[in-house]
């Protein structure tokens, strides 16, 4: 079941540089959310406090709210590692686990659910994932070769595949297809069109064509200079964003004009 | 703003090989060339003193030597004497890397993971001074506190009997005072924990933080995270280190010559006196007593250790070779 975000007045802080200021914005269930901006501004940042990943940086916090589905992710009583579980995440650069296989790796987080699974079940799920991933006719004859012997665009829908197979109720994406062709591309916003029915997702993008492809809302980040916090500049439905958004910077910077 | 690219004067000619980074690549694969073969030159070197000395002792019959030397059993083989020391030498690093392993990298986890920043590079910088302590002092420690009146090797033996003794390795009356080689293997133990320690540390902090993520954000907990991540990723590195901690364990010799209560048998009663010796502590023994072909005899168990601790290496570089494929170098 896919979940709502309202995040409330948030300041994303590297120990004591404020990196990302005052950010509100409602991130509706069941829809592909963009993020867009120029480099720096605060995107990777601001994404991984939704699932609590900032966190894992020493002296990295926060202030202000994050909920999901008005339950707050940083009150005292949520376990961080729980929420992760649920918010599945895909890095900007690919990550899969090179001590283990192809199989494993596409496993590995729902091994940390349920140990016990049955052969059987273990082999659908890597199909099933790998399919959705749009991997698994590349990589059916391999699966118990590692997962670092892939090129970087099947790594990264290896990630993805590991990303999907624990079913999470939102899926965070940082800039998925940097790394891939344009094939790997079509193939990943394909499995992002088929995700959004059960998933919520949230991808960051250098890519305005690919913002406006796959995405309903866009959300565009802005700094003002270095040594300044990024901040929100506005969100709207993704067709308004591109057509008639409200803010000059924002057009300025769909439309490729800086400064 | 724009900005034309300016185009290097020489144009296409930049691209032959200058004169200058020729020199400085030659010298440096000389350089490196030239070290690798010492190494080999040093080692053959080493092999072929030992081979020259100890040679007398190879070729004499057992009955000469038993003559000739003190010590040397009578109606023993040479072979048959080094047998023996060469188990005792073995059980005995066996014994201190077993205590020793789990400990270290225990400890390396949490010095890497676990402990808070400042608190972790004060641990770290403490671990290594242990390695800095001269063997002596730890034979005196482990003499002292572990063998002597009211060591607490007494208790710790008799509590492993008690529990244990049905595994052959625990049976056998335990030795009072404690110079066994267990004991001995206990100090062992210490005095390679800080290598040991120390490569692992070092391995496990360079697990690529993008893996470390990638668990955590699966919803790894610290633990899950180690597993996934850390362990594996360390693993070929952990062997080395232990690699490294049984080579000192090997050779050590003062720790062990003043702790154990030598015998020359093959006895797995690691708790009893009198069974087991190791060949550098009877080297360091028997040497200022022995006569010339005492000494050549002594070469010749010295060359046993010799190749003994060139096995051990080669099996920890086929051990780390093997799941190379799988290891985070690629
Ligand atoms: N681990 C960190 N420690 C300290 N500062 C950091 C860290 N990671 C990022 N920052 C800073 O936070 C700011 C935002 O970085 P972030 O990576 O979120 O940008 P981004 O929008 O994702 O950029 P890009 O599009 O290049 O990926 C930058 O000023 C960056 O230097
Ligand atoms: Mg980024």
């Amino acid at each position: 079941m896919a979940q709502r975000i309202d995040v409330k007045d948030l300041n994303i802080y590297y120990g004591s540089f404020l990196a990302v200021a005052d950010v509100t914005m409602n991130i509706p269930a069941r829809s592909v959310t963009a993020f867009i901006g120029p480099s720096g501004c605060g995107k990777s940042t601001f994404l991984r406090t939704l699932n609590r990943m900032h966190e894992v940086i020493p002296g990295a916090r926060v202030e202000g709210s994050v909920s999901v589905e008005g339950v707050s992710l940083y009150s005292s009583d949520v376990d961080p590692v729980a929420v992760r579980r649920q918010i599945g995440m895909v890095f900007q650069r690919p990550n899969p686990f090179p001590t283990m296989s192809i199989a494993e790796n596409v496993l590995a987080g729902v091994r940390l659910n349920n140990r016990r699974m049955s052969r059987s079940d273990a082999a659908d799920l890597v199909e099933e994932s790998l399919t959705g991933a749009n991997l698994w006719n590349e990589v059916k004859d391999r699966l118990d070769k590692p997962g670092s012997s892939l090129s970087g665009g099947q790594q990264q829908r290896l990630c993805i595949a590991r990303a999907i197979a624990v079913r999470p109720q939102i899926l965070l994406m940082d800039e998925p297809c940097s790394a891939l062709d344009p094939i790997s591309t079509l193939a990943i916003e394909d499995l992002i069109q088929d995700l959004k029915d059960e998933y919520t997702i949230v991808i960051v993008t250098h890519n305005m064509q690919q913002a406006a492809r796959v995405s309903e809302q866009t959300a565009f980040f802005n700094i003002e200079g270095t040594g300044k916090p990024g901040r929100l500049i506005e969100m709207d439905d993704t067709r308004v964003m591109f057509s008639s958004p409200s803010r000059k910077e924002t057009e300025d910077y769909i439309s490729g004009r800086f400064g | 703003m724009t900005t034309t690219p300016t185009r290097s004067p020489q144009g296409a000619e930049g691209l032959r090989r200058s004169r200058r980074s020729g020199v400085g690549s030659g010298l440096f694969a000389g350089l490196s060339v030239g070290s690798g073969a010492l190494i080999l030159v040093v080692l053959a070197a080493v092999a072929a003193f030992l081979l020259i000395q100890a040679w007398p002792a190879l070729t004499s019959a057992p009955a000469t030597l038993h003559e000739s030397i003190a010590w040397f059993p009578d109606k023993t083989s040479l072979v048959s004497f080094v047998g023996p020391l060469v188990f005792g030498t073995l059980l005995a690093a066996a014994i201190a890397l077993v205590i020793a392993t789990p400990i270290a990298v225990g400890i390396a986890l949490f010095i890497s993971h676990y402990a808070p920043r400042r608190f972790a590079a004060g641990l770290g910088y403490l671990i290594d001074l242990l390695a800095a302590i001269p063997s002596v002092v730890y034979g005196l420690w482990g003499v002292r506190v572990l063998v002597g009146q009211n060591g607490i090797g007494q208790p710790i033996q008799q509590v492993l009997h008690d529990v244990l003794g049905f595994i052959p390795l625990f049976a056998g009356t335990p030795a009072r005072p404690a110079r066994s080689l267990f004991i001995a293997g206990m100090v062992l133990a210490v005095m390679i924990l800080p290598i040991i320690t120390a490569v692992a540390r070092e391995v496990f902090l360079q697990t690529p933080r993008l893996h470390e993520e990638a668990s955590l954000a699966l919803g790894a907990t610290r633990w899950e995270m180690i597993r996934m991540a850390v362990l594996p990723f360390g693993r070929s590195g952990v062997v080395s280190a232990a690699m490294l901690g049984l080579g000192r364990a090997l050779g050590e010799t003062m720790a062990v010559l003043m702790i154990l209560s030598p015998g020359f048998t093959y006895s797995w009663h690691i708790l009893e006196a009198g069974k087991q010796q190791t060949i550098a502590a009877n080297i360091a023994a028997q040497f200022p007593e022995a006569n010339p072909l005492g000494v050549n005899t002594l070469i010749a168990t010295g060359l046993a250790l010799f190749v003994i601790t060139l096995a051990v290496n080669m099996l920890a570089r086929w051990i780390v070779s093997r799941r190379a494929e799988f290891s985070g170098a690629n």
